[in-house]
């Protein structure tokens, strides 16, 4: 079953100069430092490096979570940057797909109902989101589990809730946030499968990970310490 | 999905939905129940001051207090051909209607210049008096046996050896109030009718009486029997009853006020106005100009003879009123804090998910919604239960229906005495103390008290949603996330 994807431009991020700064306890934290970055269409990315080197941050910016100290961080024609927080709220609605490394679902709802939360910011009608909830369901291979709860359910089979909730709004790239850091060597393989075969349908995906594995698996490498970005693919 | 995620968010913190729902429970049945038994006291006492005041009075008006031993007290004079003799044996009756001693009269043209004040809509007099009888018998000293010589003149002289020639005495007494025969207001006006026919305003210049229907099964009295007042006998046309099963009219014989008048040798007097505004707005204006335009006078409103009011249905009042209202307060307090310390905990707790919704794209907007939501339907049911609960107990008080005491202060009033036959010095000379009865505590349940729930429950539903909302607004997605990575 393919993902449609809307046609978009070629380049879907493109970051200038951006820095992020923050205070901790008296001390001033540079996690990015003028990073520039451009991402394509339908690219896979990941971006690796030390703990405490900015992976979590950059991928919160291009999530549209936070905003640059400095810098432009250009997702399409919208610069997340100067966006107003409504802005922002509707970037994160319709382009981004969000996946965590904790799941994140909701453990009273049901697979189905964590999937249509992901919908519920879109205002379609019941019809349209059912629908859309069962053909993400049935992209990951859990059309059958779509009534249990993440109680009920594996590591791996959870994420791939959370990968179906993510792509159920159709979104111009999925953010993956260490979406194996869970789970076995099994599993792993799991997602990443999954994970590919989103983007053979032309979805943009950037994972962050320390998993070397994983950024095997894909198309360009980024390595990101002491906030500064360096492409590692060909190393 | 925003209903499913509610009921299951909700299902899912049973022990914090418990905890809010059953503190907002039972500080709503504690106001509940309190404002019940509050209405339930306030209508006792009203009820208790009908019985002495009559239905419809606002006010009353009384005369100036009087210093003690002013007006003098009831005097028996007997002449010395006065009374019966038989067998050596002089027999003594003498009846004497006399006006009450603590507060002077009042000019019976003091009904028309109150009546006549702005805000009045009715005002009539009453003339509250006490019939005493002293009757007794005294042996004629001389002709007793064993006794020699004249019987001593000087009144003195020492008693006879064998202690013979005592005499025996006693007063009986019974309340008696003149009252308008055509009057819409005053003691009467709380009355119901027995047998017989109720005072009208043909009966003016009639000696024609209704009489109280406790007095007059202990006193034997039927419609149509005659009861002597101040040695007059006075016809009985009617038997009246308070509306209230439980308590006794103002008086034990009703008089028209000229007859009463008469027979007291009291003058065109009248011992209390009772007034009627015209609207419960007015009361207080009226009480004030009546004042202004009688300034020797007394003007008491009911809720200053509400305060006369004793009896362990002033302790029940007290209690509701100090006790019971504090009491509720607090718990209601305490129920509203609880909820909201719950809702922002909850919300703390949820940093995660609440980072997750913004990031996959929920406005803060849809969010408080969530949090308002929630914490609404805890509200709601904590008022659900609460309602239930406060009913339940409004239902046990009216169940158990306690009967409580009663004693309405007369010092401003008609005076009753102790009515009986064969004596009785209860009420004796001068004014009885207070009337004595009894009523039926029950608690209303009124559309208002039923408001009062939902809307005590609904603010604390919104309270609690509107603080957990703001903490959960202000949270950063991205902060929200750093913060459990």
């Amino acid at each position: 079953m393919s993902l449609t994807v809307p046609t978009r431009t070629a380049t879907t991020y493109r970051l200038e100069g951006v820095t992020r700064t923050y205070r901790q306890r008296e001390r001033t934290v540079q996690a990015l430092a003028g990073v520039d970055l451009e991402i394509d269409a339908g690219d896979f990315v990941t971006i690796q490096g030390p703990t405490g080197g900015g992976k979590s941050t950059l991928l919160q910016m291009l999530g549209a979570l936070d905003r640059p100290s400095s810098g432009a961080v250009v997702l399409g024609e919208i610069d997340i940057a100067r966006a107003s927080n409504t802005q922002l709220s509707r970037l994160r609605a319709e382009e981004i797909g969000f996946v965590f490394q904790g799941f994140n679902l909701i453990p009273t709802l049901t697979a189905a109902e964590n999937v249509d939360m992901g919908l519920e910011p879109l205002g379609l009608d019941r019809a349209e989101r059912r629908r859309r909830v069962t053909e993400a369901l049935t992209r990951v291979g859990l059309a059958d589990r779509a009534d249990h709860r993440p109680g009920e359910l594996s590591g791996g089979q959870q994420q791939r809730v959370a990968i179906a909730r993510a792509t159920a709004k159709q979104p111009r790239v999925l953010l993956a946030d260490e979406p194996t850091g869970n789970l076995d060597e099994a599993m792993r393989d799991e997602i990443l499968d999954v994970l590919e075969a989103l983007n053979a349908e032309g979805l943009t995906l950037i994972v962050v990970t320390h998993d070397s594995a994983v950024a095997r698996r894909a198309r360009r490498r980024l390595r990101l310490d002491r906030g500064v970005v360096t492409d590692i693919t060909r190393a | 999905m925003y209903g499913t995620y509610l009921r299951r968010e909700l299902a899912g913190r049973t022990k914090q939905t418990v905890i809010v729902a059953v503190g907002l429970a039972i500080a709503i049945a504690l106001v509940i129940v309190v404002n019940a038994l509050s209405a339930g006291v306030r209508d006792a006492q009203t009820q208790a001051l009908s019985s002495v005041y009559g239905v419809g009075t606002d006010l009353t008006v009384t005369g100036a207090q009087t210093q003690p031993g002013e007006g003098g007290g009831a005097r028996f004079d007997f002449g010395a051909q006065d009374g019966t003799t038989t067998d050596g044996t002089t027999t003594l009756d003498q009846s004497r209607l006399v006006a009450e001693r603590q507060r002077a009269p009042l000019d019976a043209s003091t009904v028309t210049s109150v009546a006549d004040i702005d805000g009045v809509s009715a005002a009539t007099g009453a003339l509250s008096l006490t019939n005493m009888t002293f009757s007794g018998e005294i042996p004629q000293r001389g002709t007793e046996t064993g006794t020699t010589g004249s019987a001593p003149t000087d009144g003195g002289g020492q008693p006879p050896a064998d202690g013979q020639g005592g005499g025996s005495f006693g007063v009986d007494s019974f309340s008696v109030l003149g009252v308008d025969p055509a009057a819409s207001v005053g003691p009467l006006s709380a009355v119901t009718l027995s047998e017989g026919r109720a005072l009208t305003g043909d009966d003016v210049g009639s000696d024609v009486a209704v009489v109280d229907a406790t007095y007059a099964a202990s006193a034997g009295l039927a419609v149509g029997d005659t009861v002597e007042v101040a040695g007059t006998a006075v016809q009985v046309v009617g038997i009246v009853a308070s509306a209230s099963a439980d308590a006794d009219t103002a008086a034990n014989v009703y008089l028209p006020l000229d007859i009463a008048q008469s027979l007291a040798g009291v003058g065109d007097v009248v011992s209390t106005v009772y007034v009627q505004a015209e609207s419960s707005d007015a009361i207080d204006a009226v009480q004030s100009r009546i004042a202004a335009a009688l300034p020797e006078a007394t003007v008491s409103s009911e809720s200053q003879l509400a305060s006369t009011v004793s009896g362990s249905l002033s302790s029940a009042s007290s209690m509701i009123s100090n006790l019971g209202t504090w009491l509720s307060l607090v718990v209601l307090l305490v129920a509203l804090a609880l909820a909201v310390l719950f809702t922002i905990s909850g919300v703390a707790r949820r940093t995660r998910e609440f980072g997750t919704l913004k990031a996959i794209g929920w406005s803060n907007a849809r969010i408080v919604r969530q949090v308002a939501g929630e914490s609404l339907a805890q509200g709601l049911l904590g008022g659900v239960a609460g309602l239930i609960l406060g009913l339940g107990g409004i239902l046990l008080v009216n169940v158990i229906s306690p009967t409580l005491s009663v004693a309405a202060s007369t010092t401003s009033g008609p005076g009753r005495g102790a009515g009986g036959p064969g004596g009785g010095a209860g009420g004796g000379f001068g004014q009885a103390a207070a009337q004595a009865t009894e009523v039926v505590l029950n608690a209303p349940i009124t559309p208002a008290v039923v408001l009062a729930a939902v809307g005590i429950a609904v603010l604390g539903g919104v309270l609690a949603g509107a603080f957990g909302g703001w903490r959960a607004a202000r949270l950063s997605p991205a902060a929200a996330l750093r913060s459990v990575a």
